[in-house]
């Protein structure tokens, strides 16, 4: 029951003057202004807004999923597992932060990429770093990548009516190796040798599915990761400004950061 | 006239949309047992997102248990089964639960989750063998608590395309083999006429000796 959205949103007295006003309406306003507050007072990127907040349709369901502003992909290498994103968040058309990062670390050998709404997806996070944390203090080791797997979609689930969250979890720990775990829009879990997400992964799902080999390198890893989020920001829209990787294994982990006049294409 | 629910905590308890969803499942008895079969993709609206998806859960050595619709509704179906033999287990008492008994909890959660227009987006297939009187059983649930039990049972697709095929040429006492050459004849026609399947399939056994088998 903590995790219900309601009680992880501490804004609501700033807003009460609005209370005269229709229900559903409110709670529109709760969303956009907590959406924007979360991004200025964070300092951190709004990964791509509440669509729904402007346009007045909770949910807008159609028989296609909601797609979402971004391009991010995991996959497993041999000795682990390499994440990569775009830098991109976008405001309606308005690009609200070019240099986004998307690749959020849970533990320190487990990271989540995360798409779909910025509120929505830095709480999961924040609420499944402080569980890791709690959990590795009881377990005297580091957490498994599954259990941070299982808990965020056990949280994306219970909550699926209120979340907008497509999120891959990858990383590496000693039982089973290197990882990818992806959880959807509902809060399924699958794990995969590889995964891609948001609105830009439409356009590489060919290019992934025939470039993709087991066991490359972790430098070969990197590069096709690369390469391949380059493809997606080439197509859409949504996704652009710099590509970032995270390459988990046993040895460690490595950033990196891909400039956008450096893209190889 | 109008009938109208009130929105009470709209937001929290509302009909859902499924996202990830399965396609058909189906099964037949035949003369050792039933046999199950589904495909493992999992769907993302049009597009065909993974396809490697277990939609059959092993319940016990008595019962297995397919899903179609929502997968992460089946996720969460599975874990109270695997809680319902847990505490079966610590039991310890000789007795496990029947493909029966799983048909009717099934039955409840589902009807009781549609009263409170919260469903849980999947139509179930349970299927396995009691342990003590060696009868077969193969019995649906719907997404409203429709539920039945029958020779033979297909969901989604496989209702229309399927059944038709095993209402000819199921028989209660067929050997394997013919039970597994009906199974891939019905799996053919869903994978030409069914826009989101894919070719391949998991098929899985229950038997009154031999327990649960599930190969790809």
């Amino acid at each position: 029951k903590e995790k219900k959205r309601s009680e992880g949103r501490g804004n609501r007295p700033r807003v009460d003057s609005l209370r005269p006003l229709s229900r559903r309406l409110r709670h529109l306003i709760y969303r956009f202004v907590r959406n924007t507050m979360n991004a200025c007072a964070r300092g951190r990127a709004v990964v791509s807004t509440n669509d729904r907040a402007q346009s007045g349709d909770q949910h807008a369901h159609t028989d296609q999923p909601v797609s979402l502003g971004t391009t991010i992909m995991a996959a497993c290498y041999k000795d682990g597992v390499v994440l990569g994103a775009d830098s991109r968040t976008s405001t309606g058309s308005y690009v609200a932060n070019r240099v986004t990062d998307k690749l959020t670390k849970l533990s320190d050998h487990i990271y989540v990429c995360r798409s779909g709404s910025a509120a929505d997806t830095q709480n999961l996070s924040a609420y499944v770093i402080w569980f890791l944390e709690q959990h590795s203090m009881e377990l005297g080791k580091e957490p498994e990548v599954l259990t941070a797997a299982k808990l965020l979609a056990k949280l994306a689930y219970e909550n699926k009516s209120a979340l907008q969250a497509g999120l891959i979890v990858a990383g590496w720990d000693e039982h089973r190796g290197g990882q990818v775990y992806s959880i959807p829009l509902g809060g399924t879990m699958v794990e995969t040798k590889f995964a891609i997400g948001g609105s830009g992964s439409a356009y590489i799902t060919g290019l992934v599915d025939a470039t993709f080999r087991e066991g490359m390198t972790e430098d070969e890893c990197r590069a096709w990761v690369q390469r391949s989020v380059t493809h997606a920001m080439s197509r859409d829209a949504s996704s652009g400004g710099c590509v970032r990787t995270v390459a988990i294994s046993a040895h460690g982990v490595r950033r990196d950061f891909l400039e956008g006049d450096k893209l190889p294409l | 006239e109008v009938i109208s629910v009130k929105p009470v905590d709209a937001e929290k308890k509302r009909t859902l949309s499924p996202y990830v969803t399965g396609n058909s499942v189906l099964a037949i008895k035949y003369k050792g047992g039933v046999l199950m079969a589904c495909d493992m993709l999992g769907a993302y609206g049009s597009t065909k997102r993974y396809k490697n998806v277990q939609r059959v859960f092993k319940v016990n050595e008595t019962t297995i248990v397919g899903a179609s619709g929502e997968i992460s509704d089946f996720q969460y179906i599975s874990n109270l089964l695997e809680e319902l033999t847990t505490q079966d287990f610590c039991y310890d008492d000789g007795c496990t639960l029947t493909p029966k008994e799983i048909h009717a909890y099934l039955c409840r959660v589902l009807y009781n989750r549609r009263n409170k227009m919260d469903p849980l987006w999947n139509s179930l297939v349970v299927a396995g063998v009691d342990p003590l009187r060696g009868e077969s059983f193969i019995g649906s649930v719907g997404m409203l608590g429709t539920s039945y039990t029958d020779s033979h049972v297909a969901t989604s697709f496989g209702n229309y395309l399927s059944r038709p095929l095993f209402r000819e040429f199921q028989r209660d006492d067929m050997s394997l083999e013919e039970a597994v050459s009906l199974m891939q004849e019905a799996l053919r026609v869903l994978f030409y006429r069914d826009k989101t399947s894919i070719n391949k399939y998991i098929l899985a056994k229950v038997e009154k000796e031999e327990g649960v088998a599930i190969s790809k």
